[in-house]
């Protein structure tokens, strides 16, 4: 019996680890083109580098824009925002959703009830449609205005999965024990209950991570993110959106390099759980 | 709650209602014109009962009855999501079901990894590489906009719908067959399967008659998720092809600060989200009789 147990169990370790280990190349790269960007781009990014919608070449990878930027050199820009929206949505998301969660989980039938309703109706919105929102009630856009908006409609769902997650912990024996045996309530926060959903939690960062980035574009795309010069990906294709039939290219790198970053982040995502969750038959 | 909702994420109805670097004065006049100066209770009441009346304002800009331009935007909205609805319904179902049958055979282990990618796939794109392809280069369909004359002319209206249907079946499409592809995995590891292959059904047989009811209770719940996500995700694909749909109409509130088509866009959207779970909860149980009892008692 042994024996047998043992053979499955080596083979989805090895799977796990090699999503794990692709989505980390993925984002390898964009982490690489991005923080490139910081000190050094093929062009400067918002100088008519070329002929306008020129073709690639050796000069120009991958083409130039309407206006004669270099288009690779948009591209890592997109990249570093992305990364950019991505992690401070999930950092702000992160902050807003795990405290509401734990109040949540800690809070009084009633007020937990009503919290639970609300958190209910937010997450039936789109992310997108929530960011949108907050970006139309604040004065003006700007990039910080889209990763705060992203982060607040994620905390929605965050703040949900924590409940959720809290509430199954503090039904645990040995959280009664902690209590008996004296701990206070911040320190149980601390020491029990957020360690024992870090897991299951940081599997969902990624997954939100993949979700800002797509959102972010799609706000760009309606010409509610970042205003140039700022390169996102989502304006950059809604620009070349128009000259789609003279200089495809242009509608389409950029959404390959999105599309990587968040399969990467998705993978991501996979591994970290196949990690965290032996139950699902994969590796410690 | 609604109302909270509307109140919270706004800010103040009137400090959108003007230009920035107005006066204290003007934005006294601001307030007034829309209430937000009286105090909550009695804007709550306001708002009630303007809502009981179905009375959802005017807009500032156009001063048309916030109600009836969007009922004259729904009659492109609704369509484009249930035919989109249907449509992922008539791709996603068969294919989640062989991905999972099939998961030892390569197509489906190829379902699987193209549905992997389709969600991480902006919707936006999607809809700029189809116009590229069917509409520019192939001039099947129209890039985008909508007859004039509307559904009077039906088929130039089903032409101009048929690409944005198709972008975003594409998309839920996606993410809906690895929810099918979850639940039948689920059937297909369950007992009375099991128990039905040994009472003599063949495996087709066996999977039709239990295994499509019992799988179906989740996937429901999600239908109703997407149908709800769908037609609140138009507002990217009517931007994509210049429908002028609700959700464009959502766009140009927000671009022109047009609080109270915004508020009423947001209303009827909310609303929408309300029925459509509703209904899912009643098909619910239509179909799995255990959870009749079980969640009597729940909303």
């Amino acid at each position: 019996m042994t024996t047998i147990a043992d053979i499955p169990q080596a083979k989805p370790s090895r799977r796990g680890s090699l999503t794990l280990r692709v989505g980390l190349a993925l984002l390898g790269i964009h982490l690489v083109l991005g923080l490139l960007t910081v000190f050094w781009t093929p062009y400067d990014p918002a100088a008519m580098a070329g002929g306008r919608l020129s073709p690639p070449s050796l000069a120009h990878w991958a083409g130039t824009d309407r206006l004669g930027r270099d288009l690779m050199t948009q591209i890592m820009i997109g990249s570093r925002i992305a990364l950019m929206v991505g992690a401070g949505a999930v950092v702000i998301g992160a902050l807003i959703g795990v405290t509401l969660g734990l109040l949540a989980a800690f809070a009084t039938r009633f007020l937990d009830d009503v919290l639970a309703a609300a958190l209910d109706i937010l997450i039936a919105f789109p992310t997108l449609l929530l960011a949108m929102l907050v970006v139309a009630a604040s004065e003006s856009a700007s990039l910080g205005t889209a990763i705060v908006a992203l982060g607040i409609a994620l905390s929605a769902i965050v703040a949900r999965l924590t409940r959720i997650l809290a509430k199954r912990v503090l039904a645990q024996d040995y959280i009664t024990a902690a209590r008996t045996s004296g701990t206070s309530w911040p320190m149980v926060v601390f020491k029990h209950i957020l360690p024992n959903i870090w897991p299951t939690l940081s599997v969902n960062f990624a997954l939100q991570f993949g979700l800002a980035v797509i959102a972010e574009a799609s706000l760009s795309y309606l010409g509610l993110g970042a205003p140039p010069p700022n390169a996102s990906w989502g304006r950059l294709l809604q620009e070349a959106q128009g000259t789609v039939y003279t200089a495809p290219l242009g509608a389409i790198l950029p959404g390959i390099a999105l599309v990587i970053l968040v399969i990467g982040m998705n993978f991501l995502a996979d591994g970290l759980r196949d990690r965290a969750d032996p139950m699902r038959g994969a590796a410690r | 709650m609604l109302f909270v909702l509307l109140r919270l994420l706004p800010g103040d109805p009137a400090s959108a209602l003007i230009s920035v670097g107005a006066d204290a004065s003007q934005i006294e006049a601001a307030r007034e014109a829309v209430g937000s100066n009286l105090p909550l209770a009695q804007q709550f009441v306001r708002f009630v009962s303007d809502l009981a009346r179905f009375d959802l304002g005017n807009s500032f800009v156009s001063r048309v009855p916030v109600l009836d331009e969007i009922s004259a935007r729904l009659t492109i909205t609704i369509p484009l999501t249930l035919f989109a609805f249907l449509l992922s319904i008539v791709i996603a179902v068969p294919l989640g079901i062989i991905a999972a049958v099939r998961a030892d055979r390569w197509y489906g282990a190829a379902i699987s990894t193209v549905s992997q990618l389709g969600i991480a796939i902006p919707v936006f794109w999607v809809g700029i590489l189809l116009v590229s392809a069917f509409a520019i280069n192939l001039r099947l369909f129209p890039s985008g906009g909508f007859p004039l004359r509307g559904w009077a002319d039906a088929g130039e209206a089903l032409r101009a719908l048929a690409l944005p249907v198709l972008t975003i079946a594409i998309v839920m499409s996606a993410s809906l067959l690895r929810y099918v592809r979850a639940a039948t995995q689920d059937v297909l590891g369950s007992d009375y399967l099991r128990t039905a292959r040994a009472l003599g059904a063949s495996f087709p047989e066996a999977l039709i008659r239990h295994g499509i009811r019992n799988g179906s209770v989740p996937v429901i719940s999600i239908l109703g998720i997407e149908l709800a996500t769908t037609f609140l995700g138009a507002v990217v694909v009517e931007r994509v092809f210049a429908l002028p749909g609700l959700g464009s109409m959502l766009l140009l509130g927000i671009e022109q600060r047009d609080y109270p088509n915004v508020q009423g866009v947001l209303f009827i959207s909310t609303l929408f989200v309300l029925l459509v779970g509703f209904a899912a909860d009643l098909v619910q149980r239509l179909v799995d009789p255990r959870l009749r009892d079980r969640m009597g008692g729940r909303p």
